[in-house]
């Protein structure tokens, strides 16, 4: 059975070791699970998963695989509490409704099923009023069903019983592929540190330890200094302006967190794509203006240049001279951007736009393409993997 | 052995996903990564399993300059330089510079130990790879000395992770892994409970629904922990407000009163007036 399950967790993309498998088999032999489903899961997660941002996946094919076996292992006991009973008349029902939930398909639907099936077991199991007046709008309402996450199960201990663990999701904010948002701003941030940080190592200082030990009478005096600082510069290009404005804030909390981990930091503005002047303060974005030439002579060849856009406009913003919704520009964006990209050949841009999405927008493709296919998407694995680029 | 087991402490309140995970490395004798947000008790359990088992503990604290042979030990040899150079005796005997670190110790000691190693993540990149044969035989081998160091019963490792880098695979697989969630309002309903035993229904009630409206500020850059409500608990009764002062400023009036022991970030209190500000405008109108 398990190893099946094993396999199971492997082709779902995840990466247990078999050293793993027998360490999870040797826990269950010692009899700490107390055959509970429950604690198996539990176990199973500490012993095959190692990383938190996996737990979402681990569920779902957790669930996937054992669905309806916790039943089966239900009637092996013997002493069987009435309370027992009850909860598995309540997974008895939710099998079959698990039955049309799947043939409902999608797994948006089947969330969405699985918060009507708890809503009706509160009704079911409290009788009167006292659970639909606050379970029926405030808990799903305020935070059951939004991209916060589901909390399914919030409330009340027989709730928490009848549900199990791992169809709550609870660690579906954790999961890397998700769009960047204050909830995983901070792993996002670590990846950023990743990329500004080195090891710290000690290195001798000849020179002063030469110089010490000769004022030391001839007795060795050792000196160390630590390893110098890394000195990672960023040059950081917004889109301003409509459906970005959300995701550039986002983005310069970010970097600005970071801040401290970068020798320099630069922040420049430009409206769907750059041309002959960038700015840097949004609310006088007419008057004080820097050409790009300038930037591209301020900032030394050595800056790492991040454009955040959606990339999302009419071709012809980026190819054709005055193509720009703005103001007249002499020559293309593209141009501009190619002369961006001689200065500093380490670049990226990072899209908020689902990657999906990409090839049905010709501008992104352009984008794309001139960037020499150096986009990511702005989520923390892109993050990670645009990061990798600019070393 | 598994006789002994970890249930939680008067003073540390565990969720059963964690229990497991505590037992299962106790009983395999095998250590465990703990990872978590800030403040939810990391380093306390090891301190609390340590207790719980009645075991000595031994902490190792992790800097950015440690080095994994710190732990294990280290040999002294510029002092043996120096003392050659000033003729002491002492020189001839190389183990009079071996000094020993703290895995050494934990794994010499005549009872069985508990072994935290502090914010494994704040070292260098290819610290956990160094200490791989230590954690998984439990034993190494002191080179000056031709000695090997065998542990004489398997210590239970703690070891806890914020996160800030990732740890090598070969690593993470010999260990149990577990995330300490951010606790729900009935664990920390029970947290605050074995904290402040005779704190009065009301307060706890009133605080505990403040502070999840707190955290549930979008864009706080740093969202109090559970050690940050139980330290603004600890003020609220030192400094003997009532628990209607809290409701009137839960209802979004104010800040919180004391609101420095949750709030520890400038930028996060303006952003927490100025959407109390919004809110009562909005109110108003």
């Amino acid at each position: 059975m398990l190893t099946q399950f094993f396999f199971r967790l492997r082709d779902g993309g995840l990466k247990p070791s078999i050293t793993e498998l027998l360490t999870l088999l040797d826990v269950m032999k010692s009899g700490i699970a107390d055959n509970s489903v429950d604690n198996f899961y539990y176990l199973a997660r500490a012993t095959l998963v190692k990383d938190e941002t996996q737990f979402d996946l681990f569920d779902r094919i957790f669930a996937a695989h054992f669905r309806g076996i916790d039943d089966a292992l239900n009637d092996l006991a013997t002493d069987v509490p009435e309370e027992w009973l009850r909860r598995q008349a309540e997974l008895m029902l939710s099998a079959e409704e698990r039955a049309q939930i799947e043939a409902m398909g999608g797994f948006d639907k089947l969330m969405e099923a699985l918060r009507e099936r708890l809503e009706e077991q509160d009704e079911r199991h409290e009788g009167g009023n006292k659970w639909i007046g606050t379970a029926g709008t405030s808990p799903f309402g305020a935070y059951g069903y939004n991209p916060e996450g589901v909390r399914i199960g919030q409330q009340g201990s027989r709730h928490r019983r009848a549900t199990k663990v791992w169809d709550r999701r609870e660690y579906r904010n954790l999961d890397s592929s998700v769009e960047l948002g204050t909830r995983n701003i901070k792993i996002a941030l670590r990846q950023l540190r990743k990329f500004a940080r080195e090891g710290a190592a000690d290195l001798l200082d000849l020179d002063d330890t030469i110089d010490k030990t000769a004022r030391n009478a001839g007795f060795l005096d050792i000196r160390m200094v630590p390893e110098r600082h890394n000195a990672i510069k960023v040059l950081l290009c917004l889109d301003v302006g409509g459906s970005m404005d959300d995701h550039v804030r986002i983005c310069e909390e970010l970097f600005s967190a970071a801040s401290s981990e970068f020798k320099h930091l630069e922040y420049y503005y430009f409206h769907n794509f750059v041309y002959e002047s960038l700015w840097k303060d949004n609310s006088r974005r007419h008057n004080e203006r820097i050409s790009t030439t300038d930037l591209t002579h301020k900032y030394g060849a050595d800056y790492k240049l991040i454009f955040v856009g959606d990339a999302t406009m009419s071709p012809y913003e980026i190819v054709y001279p005055g193509g720009s919704v703005e103001h007249w520009n002499e020559e293309a964006g593209a141009v501009w951007i190619q002369r961006m990209l001689n200065t500093y050949p380490k670049s990226i841009w990072l899209n908020p736009e689902p990657e999906s999405r990409w090839d049905y927008t010709p501008s992104i493709k352009m984008t794309r393409e001139l960037m020499g296919d150096r986009m990511y998407p702005l989520t923390v694995s892109g993050l990670a993997a645009g990061i990798k680029k600019l070393h | 052995m598994s006789a002994q087991k970890f249930t939680g402490t008067s003073s540390y309140i565990v969720t059963d996903d964690l229990m497991m995970a505590v037992n299962a490395a106790v009983t395999l004798q095998r250590p465990i990564l703990i990872k978590g947000e800030p403040g939810t008790g990391k380093t306390q359990l090891a301190i609390e399993v340590a207790r719980s088992l009645d075991r000595p503990l031994h902490e190792w604290h992790i800097k950015s300059t440690t080095k994994a042979q710190q732990g294990l030990y280290e040999y002294d040899a510029v002092a043996r330089l120096r003392d050659s150079q000033l003729g002491d005796p002492r020189v001839h005997d190389i183990a009079n510079y071996i000094i020993r670190g703290n895995v050494w110790d934990a794994f010499d000691c005549d009872v069985p130990t508990v072994l935290l190693i502090d914010e494994i993540d704040k070292a260098d990149i290819e610290f956990p790879n160094d200490l791989l044969r230590e954690l998984d035989r439990m034993e190494f081998f002191v080179y000056e000395t031709k000695q090997l160091i065998k542990a004489r019963h398997r210590p239970i490792i703690i070891i806890t992770s914020n996160n800030e880098k990732e740890l090598p695979d070969a690593f993470l697989r010999r260990c149990f892994f577990h995330y300490i969630k951010f606790p729900d309002k009935k664990t920390m309903q029970k947290i605050v409970d074995v904290h402040f035993p005779g704190l009065k229904k009301a307060l706890l009630k009133e605080s505990l629904e403040a502070f999840y409206k707190v955290r549930d500020v979008p864009g706080l850059k740093k969202k109090p922990s559970t050690s940050e409500l139980l330290d603004w608990i600890k003020l609220l009764l030192a400094e003997d407000i009532p628990p209607e002062a809290l409701r009137e400023n839960a209802s979004g009036k104010a800040l919180p009163p004391l609101y420095g022991a949750l709030l520890k970030n400038e930028q996060d209190v303006h952003l927490f007036e100025k959407l109390i500000f919004l809110d009562r405008r909005s109110r108003s109108q």
